[in-house]
């Protein structure tokens, strides 16, 4: 067992690893305003890391230090063994390839272009492409599928069909790690997921280490390799999503008033626990969906048998049915609906 | 397809070319004109006199003139990534004008006696050093200030007041200036393509050449700007040396051009969109060589119609090139405007 687990640490390819990392931006002339200290974090390769926390708690800023494009407070970050500052802009960019929030408005860049664009730091003098750049191009097109609008204008483009279009420029820049800046903010759920489930299968085929800034914990969740929880004030806890879990640490992050991570559910609830108490029996997709239900409506349920409130769901050839049951009171409900409506009218206890 | 685009450019160029030749306010044959270009030796030596001292060069001298300033407009709207930037809306022209009204202004006084006469800088050096030099310095003003501004639109308003302080300061001079002089000096603002001959053309034609060279030089830079500042850092360059470079050669041009023909507008807004829209392309690999065509063309047009063909009266340049360009930074907006509305 401890030999197997040895030989599976030596696969994990490190690309990416920072030491006592502060990070901070500057504040006016003098002030420099440090966002977080004493960052040791690690990002290894075929691996899909999310980083999460809050707004304004300077993950835009984490990223951009990791990936050059501003000054280390403190710290190193090193990447396949050499120190950031070592490597020269040229060098850098054949490294880290990043999808930022930068807004491209240049309305007359073609898609094919933009990903050409991927090719700059490959490229010669003039930034002529050849056979073998054409061929990444191609492949980076293939592997977002955004083969059916390459020759449309960037002005033209959905907010998701152009987060599919920046990422593409970032494969095509071919480099061992890809940092995404909030890649699914502006998208619709399919979209979203659609986004992840490409980055995910991306990070296992090519072996890229892949760092992705967002607010989409649920995803997160089934993405991640790894996820960097950071908290307002700068403090960073790493780990499998899982342990995250498990640990506390997602709520300590995100438990705000009236807000609760559920650790049952991996997702967060924002009715404020009800003053009624209900047990819901019964397993499967109704049962599911009448706890939801009675969350809404302010209930708090219960697993234990005692309570006074009790209700049953069975299905029966995909027909459910509640069977309510108060005081040794039993009615029976076949719609959700009319289930929901009285119980509503019982008084609490 | 680009290759037939070329050709009809070419085509039209060469005929725009002889037609400016051939017009003007003495009237010359088209066949005797030919004849002058093609074997000099024989023809009417008045005619001669015209062909070579004044068409010729002013004809060259718009070709010059409008490769420059469209290559200059190009590199300003993809610097700033904004499409109504331009050399003269950036304040270029104005820190130009700055340094010819600081020579020609102060013409007799101690500063340009010493340098004509102890330095050994004569007229034009003079002219096209003071109005290099007035347009590098209120360009790199504009850049230093941009460069902490993140917003194109306040970058480009910074500029128009750059701008506009300028040429407040040379109003004040002219206040104060001796009326022969400010005479002198709103002629040269209204511009003209006449008057560059023989060696000052042989300049003209190397600045520009080299600050076109430069611009190609420039061209995967400013394809990689296309995409703002921070992915182009993330693509490996070195925004600010790409800057200087791109400050650099536009100064050259557009300080260059305005110090021999006086201000030219919109040319160096209007082309960029024109050729944009022709070869429907970001590529600036594409886009310069493009521009160059498309530049001396529309500037060929405009000479053409400043000379009221026909008429002995010819209109100052700058009034033409307003006249044409104008309407064309109308049609784009509007065109623009509908794109979004998609």
């Amino acid at each position: 067992m401890e030999q197997l687990k040895t030989t599976a640490e030596a696969e994990r390819k490190l690309l990416l690893q920072t030491t006592g990392l502060s990070i901070g931006y500057k504040q006016g002339r003098n002030n420099l305003k440090e966002v977080a200290t004493g960052l040791n974090l690690e990002m290894f390769a075929g691996e899909v890391i999310c980083l999460l926390g809050p707004n304004g708690c300077g993950k835009s800023t984490l990223l951009r230090t990791i990936a050059g494009l501003q000054e280390t407070v403190l710290g190193t970050v090193e990447i396949e063994g050499t120190e950031l500052g070592q490597l020269k802009p040229a060098l850098l960019a054949k490294k880290i390839s990043m999808v930022l929030t930068d807004n491209v408005r240049s309305g007359d860049l073609d898609v094919y272009s933009l990903i050409a664009l991927g090719r700059y730091p490959h490229s010669g003098w003039l930034g002529r492409l050849t056979t073998e750049d054409k061929s990444v191009i191609d492949q980076a097109i293939l592997s977002t599928a955004t083969g059916e609008f390459v020759d449309r204008k960037l002005a033209t483009l959905s907010d998701g069909e152009s987060q599919k279009v920046m990422l593409a420029r970032a494969i095509a820049q071919d480099t061992p790690i890809i940092i995404l800046d909030e890649p699914t903010a502006h998208l619709d759920l399919p979209s979203r997921i659609q986004l992840m489930r490409l980055l995910h299968r991306l990070a296992k085929d090519t072996k890229k280490a892949i760092l992705i800034s967002t607010h989409e914990l649920d995803l997160a969740l089934q993405v991640a390799d790894q996820i960097w929880l950071m908290q307002a004030g700068g403090h960073m806890a790493t780990g499998l999503p899982e342990e995250l879990v498990l640990n506390g640490s997602f709520a300590e992050a995100f438990n705000k008033d009236g807000i609760m991570f559920d650790p049952a559910t991996g997702s967060f609830n924002m009715h404020a626990s009800g003053v009624k108490s209900i047990a819901v029996n019964g397993d499967g997709t109704a049962a599911f969906w009448t706890r939801k239900a009675l969350l809404r409506k302010g209930f708090h349920i219960s697993g234990a048998q005692k309570e006074s409130l009790a209700v049953t769901v069975l299905e029966n050839a995909g027909q459910p049915r509640w069977t309510l049951e108060k005081d040794r009171k039993i009615t029976t409900y076949h719609t959700l609906r009319d289930f929901l409506k009285n119980v509503n009218l019982i008084e609490p206890t | 397809m680009n290759k037939i685009k070329v050709s009809v450019l070419l085509a039209l160029l060469v005929f725009a070319f002889l037609l400016d030749v051939a017009l003007g306010s003495i009237h010359i044959p088209f066949k005797a004109v030919l004849g002058i270009l093609i074997s000099p030796d024989t023809a009417d030596t008045t005619w001669l006199y015209i062909i070579q001292q004044i068409r010729l060069p002013k004809a060259l001298t718009a070709v010059v003139v409008g490769c420059g300033l469209s290559v200059s407009g190009l590199q300003m709207q993809t610097l700033f990534r904004n499409p109504l930037a331009g050399p003269s809306v950036l304040g270029i022209t104005a820190g130009a004008s700055l340094g010819v009204a600081l020579v020609m202004l102060s013409a007799g006084t101690i500063t340009s006696l010493y340098s004509i006469k102890e330095l050994g800088i004569s007229g034009s050096w003079l002219i096209i050093l003071a109005s290099s030099i007035g347009a590098a310095m209120v360009m790199l003003l504009v850049v230093t200030i941009s460069s902490s501004l993140k917003d194109n639109v306040i970058v480009l308003i910074v500029g128009v007041m750059i701008g506009n302080i300028t040429f407040s300061i040379i109003s004040i001079w002219q206040y104060f200036s001796a009326p022969e002089l400010i005479k002198d000096y709103l002629i040269w603002t209204f511009g003209s393509l006449g008057g560059v001959t023989g060696d000052q053309l042989l300049i003209l034609t190397i600045v520009v050449i080299i600050g076109t060279a430069i611009s190609f030089v420039s061209s995967k830079l400013l394809d990689a700007l296309l995409l703002g500042d921070n992915y182009a850092r993330s693509m490996g360059v070195t925004v600010k040396r790409a800057r200087l470079l791109i400050i650099g050669s536009t100064s050259i041009l557009a300080g260059g051009i305005t110090a021999f023909c006086g201000p030219i507008g919109f040319i160096g807004i209007a082309v960029p969109h024109l050729t944009r829209a022709l070869f429907n392309t970001s590529n600036h690999r594409i886009l310069i060589p493009g521009c160059c065509l498309v530049g001396t063309l529309l500037m060929l047009v405009c000479d053409i119609v400043a000379q009221l063909p026909g008429s002995q009266t010819v209109l100052p340049i700058n009034v033409i090139t307003a006249l044409v360009g104008s309407p064309v930074v109308i049609w784009i907006i509007v065109g623009r405007n509908k794109l979004k509305g998609f």
